[in-house]
């Protein structure tokens, strides 16, 4: 896909968050939208070996979600590459459904890891590059982790162990959108500078001006498999709530659902940004 | 019991995973930090490229296991059990519970027996903490023969499985030819009529000894091995609780959420019965060495009987 494909991409991903958030009644718009752009690169393109026809095929790279609250991001591009129905996004955190509120791995088709404690992800993205060293096996392993998330300890256990093993098949994204539920991750608990952090525990760091870029994303990607003997970490500069007027920059819609009224809103916002990027 | 031969349960468990590890070749082991204690040191001399140290970072440790057991590899994850089921009990619940993956956990050191390092290294809650997550099998063998023969079945099967060991050298009571060990089987180890002393771990051999004391006095006494207390051989200790009436359970662990509340939930339901919980009281442990903190906590055959003669 080319970038404008890529761009096209990314923003249905975005129409199918709002649907499933409308459609649950709950979950967390923000920190998906700003994933988005990121989520889209993974799944169309970056992950290699993936076959939505075959989500468990044993050479696929992994990606484990460790900010597990982003789950409509996820379920949205997997719904946009074929592992599951677009349809069912609106049951999403309905009693009953699949897509449940956070991410599970034995009823979500092209789900890696259960996650949604946070910290937790990241660990098991580093056993899972762990397991390919040992038994020598290709595949890499990706995971998205929140700036506000940096704050559990269990991320900081993951970080010294992967840089000291030397985890060259692991790319930590850190999605850098600066809110959590509480405020200003600067304010609450500062995890600045994130780069300096993974640098000392032994990562290759690479910055992104913008991480809602396609291009920037797609070359930092590029670099990253390029790194030999130390893991990756991508400090991503990102705008929470992404592509919907209302929700860019808002603290409020980190977790909380539009109501019909604002559903209409965001969809028409969403709608003109693919029509320009029809134009362009 | 001076003549018998004691190991530690732990010696087992190094020694069970070197023996799986020469014929599996997808076993992984996972310690932190402590791989001389847990005798996970034993699995990383054969096998060093399947031996990982996470250093002391336990939460780190479960969940790395549980990313290893996605990619269909079997992890081993070794520490001692205030470790394992307490600093990384939500790890262990969120990361291998309820996902359901295929790991296991070799915690060491539980219960008051740890001795001298007092009550923050001694686990009398992992049990309890283990056996409410749903789907988790839970063992806790009562001697070298059964903690050996408990680790390869562990690997057999599918699923997440916390095995619970002891530091110090207990007697070996189960080196006989006609052995076999079943997940979810109690063993009945002696037979009687007046009561049932339902017993894991390292009491088993002391409420055998406390119960051939008592037949001594005229009291018959059943006793039953669990060495798995999920999922419960409830069969069998309804049966018993039907024969003797009376029943005591016996545990080196709190007797909240162990052994006797997992009895005491089954006999509730379906055969009411009189129970004994012998156990630690709802208290911390302390410094001490184990045998005479045993005696202290009344769990050597001395204490147990002592306690089932005031009951009775």
């Amino acid at each position: 896909m080319n970038t404008r494909e890529l761009q096209k991409t990314a923003n249905e991903v975005r129409k199918g968050i709002i649907t499933a958030v409308h459609g649950g009644k709950a979950g967390h718009p923000g920190g998906s939208l700003s994933a988005a752009d990121i989520l889209t690169c993974l799944y169309f393109g970056e992950l290699q070996n993936i076959d939505p026809k075959n989500p468990k095929k044993p050479d696929r790279d992994r990606f484990v979600l460790s900010k597990g609250h982003a789950s409509p991001g996820l379920y949205s591009v997997l719904a946009e590459r074929g592992y599951l129905p677009k349809e069912d996004l609106p049951t999403f955190r309905h009693t009953g459904s699949y897509l449940q509120g956070h991410p599970d791995v034995n009823h979500i088709p092209g789900v890696d890891m259960t996650t949604g404690s946070l910290g937790q992800g990241v660990s098991a993205a580093v056993g899972m590059a762990l397991s390919g060293k040992i038994f020598h096996d290709h595949y890499r392993v990706y995971t998205l982790l929140g700036d506000g998330e940096l704050q559990e300890g269990e991320v900081w256990e993951a970080a010294m162990f992967a840089g000291s093993k030397k985890l060259d098949n692991l790319v930590a994204i850190i999605d850098n959108n600066g809110l959590q539920i509480d405020g200003n991750v600067a304010d609450i608990c500062s995890p600045y500078p994130i780069d300096k952090k993974f640098e000392a525990f032994n990562f290759h760091v690479i910055r992104l001006e913008d991480g809602n870029d396609i291009d920037q994303i797609r070359a930092a990607f590029d670099e990253a498999k390029t790194v030999k003997g130390r893991p990756v970490a991508i400090v991503a500069k990102t705008l929470k709530g992404k592509g919907v007027s209302f929700m860019e920059g808002e603290v409020s819609w980190h977790g909380k659902a539009p109501n019909d009224e604002q559903y209409e809103v965001a969809m028409k916002d969403l709608e003109r940004i693919g029509e320009k990027l029809c134009q362009k | 019991m001076s003549e018998v031969k004691k190991i530690a349960t732990r010696e087992a468990y190094g020694k069970a995973l070197v023996e799986l590890g020469k014929e599996h070749r997808d076993l992984v082991v996972l310690d932190a930090d402590l791989a001389a204690s847990t005798k996970t040191a034993l699995f990383r001399k054969e096998f060093p490229d399947r031996h990982v140290d996470c250093g002391i970072a336990e939460a780190n440790m479960m969940d790395i296991a549980a990313g290893i057991a996605t990619t269909g590899k079997v992890p081993f994850a070794s520490t001692f059990a205030m470790f394992a089921a307490g600093r990384a009990y939500e790890q262990v619940r969120n990361g291998i519970g309820y996902p359901h993956l295929n790991v296991k956990i070799g915690a060491t050191h539980a219960g008051i027996s740890v001795g001298e390092d007092g009550a923050t290294h001694q686990a009398i809650e992992d049990i309890a903490l283990m056996r409410v997550i749903p789907g988790m099998t839970v063992i806790c063998p009562s001697d070298d023969v059964e903690a050996r023969a408990a680790v390869h079945a562990a690997y057999e099967m599918q699923g997440p499985v916390y095995l619970r060991f002891g530091r110090l050298p207990v007697p070996v009571i189960n080196d006989r030819p006609d052995y076999k060990f079943e997940i979810g089987k109690g063993v009945v180890l002696k037979e009687g009529n007046d009561l049932t002393v339902i017993s894991t771990g390292l009491c088993v051999p002391e409420s055998l000894d406390a119960a051939y004391q008592l037949e001594k006095e005229g009291v018959s006494v059943k006793v039953i091995n669990i060495h798995t207390i999920k999922p419960l051989d409830e069969e069998l200790i309804i049966a018993a609780a039907k024969e003797t009436g009376k029943v005591v359970t016996v545990e080196e662990h709190s007797v909240i959420g162990g052994l006797g509340s997992a009895v005491c939930d089954t006999l509730s339901a379906n055969a009411p019965t009189k129970v004994l919980k012998v156990g630690v009281q709802d208290r911390f442990g302390e410094s001490g060495p184990a045998p005479e903190l045993l005696d202290k906590y009344e769990l050597n055959a001395k204490g147990i009987y002592r306690q089932i003669k005031n009951w009775i």
